[in-house]
């Protein structure tokens, strides 16, 4: 029963979010600041992880190489399509939900105990439009950006990784990522991260903007977004694959 | 002047608010006091529709609150302010752009209008060098007193505070009280406080509701509160010896 209460709280929260701001003007202002926040600041974040995980992924691959028939070429091309595919994707999209999603649900959440949405309300500004829609706005076009770079990042980390312990040449590795090249899976992937993005920041303001007591209750409140929001992207990621591919 | 017939409220089935009637004067400093949990911050809160009623009737000039759509009570909640209990300041925002807020969102002045507007509010709770400085950086008392300049800002016909002296010394109080109380007299706005501070209540107590478990147990204004026979008030005000020794120094003259 509690999970049709909160689902129906959700689409509730949701219906309030998309009604016509107040001031346009504050929302866009707003809108940029969250993309400075939520996107920007979490480029570096996102080239680190990326940079590793193209490196260990290069070495997976090639390690699991064992048929001396199989190009060497295959290390890069694997390592570019799971990247594209599924790395970049769906497991940046859970690790930005521990970071972005944990960040929009503990500062929403903070407002909330600390009586600062209601003094919103009290103005007679629509606080879940004010403070969400502008972050939606932001994760969702941010998200993509944050793919590309990753997936940028990650062939850069194989190709540092892979040639520096001798598991692929330079050249074999280039030539596995100009290979076989198919750009319906960026565009596949683009259409995940639209849905991730959403998925992200809606299901953690949802969490920080009901979000009752004090700070423990917030810090409860941010797990519980985390956790929630790894489930739908997972399930939605197995949605779309089987809608799309 | 706002007026309340006959308000309920329960959570739960436990009734916090019971058949409450009265009504704030406009121009004076209105005070519900009692102890803390006896449904004062809901009964403020019911008033300014963050709680929704069980039963009753809000009136703002005759305009019946409990009865509006929403579109009609976002318009009425802007002729509203109010202070909470920890101030409520944004804290991504410097003081000036937390007292601008409002202004920016709902206004048509110019950019330099604005400004006029923010530092004379400003000046009015006597802040002045705390402009660029966000909440987190000034005392608890200046973030009530730029809480108080948020709240009149857009030049409000009612204003709220709920435990406005709370977590501050006796001289701040003191300083917070006689200004929400020449603001009050100034803007000639209706001004409803939330309080158990009892030097508060002495100070600036025009018009006072005392509730007890949720019920409205007696009414009156500073003067009387010292010689009621209410038991239950009594209890309430002479908590303090300090208050039983002023009544009977006064009935000794």
């Amino acid at each position: 029963m509690n999970i049709f209460n909160q689902t129906g709280q959700y689409f509730a929260l949701l219906l309030k979010v998309f009604s016509k701001p107040e001031r346009h003007s504050l929302y866009i202002r707003q809108t940029f600041n969250e993309i400075e926040n939520l996107g920007i600041k979490s480029v570096g974040i996102v080239a680190v992880i990326s940079i590793f995980m193209g490196g260990i992924m290069t070495l997976q691959v090639a390690y699991n190489m064992v048929n001396p028939l199989l190009p060497r070429t295959i290390i890069g091309l694997g390592n570019r399509d799971s990247l594209i595919l599924e790395f970049s994707s769906t497991i940046m999209g859970l690790i930005m939900a521990g970071k972005i999603g944990s960040n929009i649900t503990s500062e929403i959440g903070s407002m909330k105990v600390t009586e600062q949405i209601d003094s919103l309300e009290i103005m007679g500004v629509n606080s879940a439009s004010y403070l969400i829609l502008p972050k939606i706005i932001a994760v969702v076009l941010m998200f993509p950006l944050l793919y590309i770079l990753s997936v940028f990042f990650g062939i850069i980390g194989g190709l540092i990784v892979g040639p520096a312990v001798g598991a692929v040449t330079i050249t074999d590795y280039i030539n596995g990522i100009q290979s076989s090249f198919n750009p319906y899976y960026v565009t596949f992937s683009l259409m995940k991260c639209l849905v991730f993005g959403f998925l992200i920041s809606s299901i953690s303001a949802f969490f920080g903007y009901t979000v009752e007591g004090g700070a423990f209750d917030v810090g409860t409140a941010s797990t519980r977004a985390v956790v929630n929001t790894n489930i739908q992207i997972l399930v939605w990621d197995l949605i779309l694959t089987q809608l799309l591919l | 002047m706002i007026e309340i017939k006959n308000i309920y409220k329960s959570f739960e089935n436990k009734d916090v608010l019971k058949n409450i009637s009265k009504v704030f004067n406009q121009g004076e400093t209105n005070l519900i006091i009692g102890r803390s949990g006896s449904g004062k911050t809901v009964l403020l809160k019911s008033i300014v529709g963050l709680h929704e009623i069980d039963k009753g009737q809000i009136l703002y000039d005759n305009r019946d609150f409990t009865s509006m759509g929403q579109k009609l009570r976002k318009q009425l909640r802007q002729e509203m302010g109010m202070v909470f209990q920890g101030g409520a300041l944004f804290d991504s925002l410097t003081v000036e752009e937390n007292v601008r807020f409002p202004l920016d969102m709902f206004s048509e002045l110019t950019s330099l209008e604005k400004q006029k507007q923010v530092d004379f509010c400003l000046d009015r709770v006597n802040i002045t060098d705390a402009n660029k400085l966000y909440p987190s950086e000034i005392s608890g008392g200046m973030q009530k007193r730029v809480a108080i300049a948020r709240s009149i800002v857009l030049n409000p016909k009612y204003l709220f505070c709920d435990e406005p002296n709370s977590g501050l010394d006796p001289e701040t109080s003191m300083v917070i009280d006689e200004l929400i109380h020449s603001i009050t007299v100034d803007l000639q706005i209706t001004t409803i406080i939330n309080t158990h501070d009892m030097n508060s209540v002495m100070e600036i107590g025009d018009n006072i509701l005392f509730i007890s478990d949720g019920e409205m147990c007696w009414e009156g204004n500073r003067k009387e509160i010292l010689y009621s026979e209410n038991q239950k008030l009594q209890e309430f005000v002479f908590a303090n010896k300090q208050y039983q020794r002023i009544r009977d120094d006064k009935i000794n003259r």
